[in-house]
């Protein structure tokens, strides 16, 4: 009886957790002995980074797609059907065309979805960047836009913490390559009382701003929105106008996680070190679909992917498990179109970034190529 | 004070992103009022950043408690 492992979600944890397995456990897929399927629900593989540089037409939407066939090592079953029950008792998964997975290994990588609808008034009033549908309409806004009042709020929990800062930097200089900018006010808020929640990254930005005139309001959880009067209201009782409102909207997990009854908000709970699914010795969750309190985002989903991967590749092969994941994040942080700089952290140490570069910003460029290579198992 | 009934513990001791404010402030969006949460956090500077945002939107603080290396901070969500 071959040992079965399944993954859902064809994301960047799922993949590269595939294609990792497929390599260490080569011999034992040839000879049958093990079988890996994969479940998800896109016959493509979208980089998600990419929508920031879509927004502000450095990329076309073809470069960011894939054929997740074409990225999965030919020894991975690929099946292209939602999952929509998973049951853990069973060791189980169930699709949406009624076909059944039994599993000995389950790797759960199902993702985050925006749920702009969860704030009143903020699916109809806002603009977005984080689907490839709204990032290419907000491009199009873009194009157009003739002046005004840019406002950039953001939900929580959001994937991809560094993204609001990002495109408030590169709307500036957007504006300023288009000689807009005395016609632009920018107006950036954040939730937390900094402009970012890592102090050095905020310290950074403050900076930025005032030498570059755009303004902030700090605490400022969106409560509700006037589409029609253009008016942000705040949790914290402020009252913000725009004329172009872009949001990070909001998050929470696959529906199939709160449908199996296995997290609040989709959020699965996950062992720090392990990544086990608590409570359930032979399931594991990557990336966004965790409830630990990291960044939800494509570095941390990789880092726990090759975890994860050497973890399950011992456990099959030796029958006992081997490496912890340490919190290990890493982001680049574009501060325009011409500079970024770069964090990474992990449980124990603090984030410490480095003056912005241009040589970072094109290391950024370079990694928008090289991530297939990521998704393949190999960088 | 000590038959205080936590509803949800939220451990987010290590943190550095997104850090246990935007945690705290999660948890309160998602409780439902009268819901009382508790933030355990590493960081000192959080005894001061989640008051203050507990304040300002007008829930309620019920304690700061410093433990043994972490600091726990319970909120009542009262609106």
């Amino acid at each position: 009886m071959p040992k079965r492992i399944v993954i859902i979600g064809g994301g960047a944890g799922g993949t590269i957790s595939a294609n990792l397995l497929a390599r260490n456990l080569y011999r034992e897929l040839v000879k049958g002995e093990v079988i890996i399927n994969m479940i998800t629900d896109n016959p493509n593989h979208i980089y998600q980074p990419g929508f920031l540089y879509i927004v502000f037409d450095k990329m076309r939407p073809n470069e960011i797609i894939r054929k997740q066939r074409d990225l999965l090592d030919p020894h991975i079953n690929l099946f292209i059907d939602p999952a929509i029950k998973i049951d853990r008792n069973k060791a189980l998964v169930v699709t949406e065309s009624g076909k059944e997975f039994p599993y000995d290994y389950l790797i759960v990588s199902t993702g985050a979805r925006i749920v702009p609808e969860e704030i009143p008034g903020l699916k109809e009033g806002a603009q977005m960047f984080y689907t490839l549908e709204t990032a290419i309409k907000l491009r199009d806004i873009l194009r157009e836009f003739q002046g005004g009042r840019i406002v950039i709020t953001v939900g929580i929990p959001h994937k991809c913490p560094v993204a609001p800062l990002e495109i408030t930097f590169m709307l500036y200089d957007y504006f300023k390559e288009k000689e807009m900018l005395q016609k632009v006010e920018l107006f950036y808020t954040y939730p937390i009382n900094r402009l970012h929640v890592l102090e050095p990254i905020s310290g950074m930005a403050i900076s930025q701003f005032e030498k570059k005139g755009i303004k902030y309001e700090t605490m400022f959880n969106m409560e509700s929105i006037d589409p029609e009067k253009r008016i942000i209201y705040s949790m914290e009782g402020s009252e913000v106008n725009y004329d172009l409102l872009i949001t990070i909207p909001p998050h929470k997990g696959a529906k199939v996680i709160e449908d199996s009854e296995m997290g609040d908000d989709g959020w699965v709970p996950t062992d720090k070190r392990t990544l086990k699914n608590q409570g359930y010795d032979n399931v594991y969750v990557i990336g966004d679909t965790t409830n630990l309190p990291i960044s939800k985002a494509g570095s941390t989903a990789h880092f726990q992917a090759d975890c994860v991967a050497e973890r399950l590749t011992t456990e099959i092969l030796e029958g006992k498990s081997s490496v912890e994941y340490d919190g290990k994040v890493v982001c680049f942080v574009e501060t325009g179109f011409n500079e970024a700089t770069y964090v990474w952290f992990n449980y124990n140490t603090p984030p410490n970034p480095t003056p912005p570069s241009r040589m970072l910003h094109w290391m950024k460029l370079g990694y928008n190529r090289l991530y297939w290579l990521s998704a393949r198992g190999i960088l | 004070m000590e038959d205080l009934k936590i509803d949800k513990t939220i451990d987010a001791r290590g943190s550095a992103c997104p850090g246990p404010m935007m945690e705290a402030i999660k948890a309160v969006k998602s409780a439902s009022i009268g819901s009382v949460i508790e933030v355990l956090s590493s960081d000192k500077g959080s005894t001061n950043d989640i008051p203050a945002w507990v304040k300002k939107v007008g829930h309620e603080l019920i304690k700061v408690e410093e433990k043994d290396g972490y600091w726990s901070i319970v909120i009542k969500k009262v609106k």
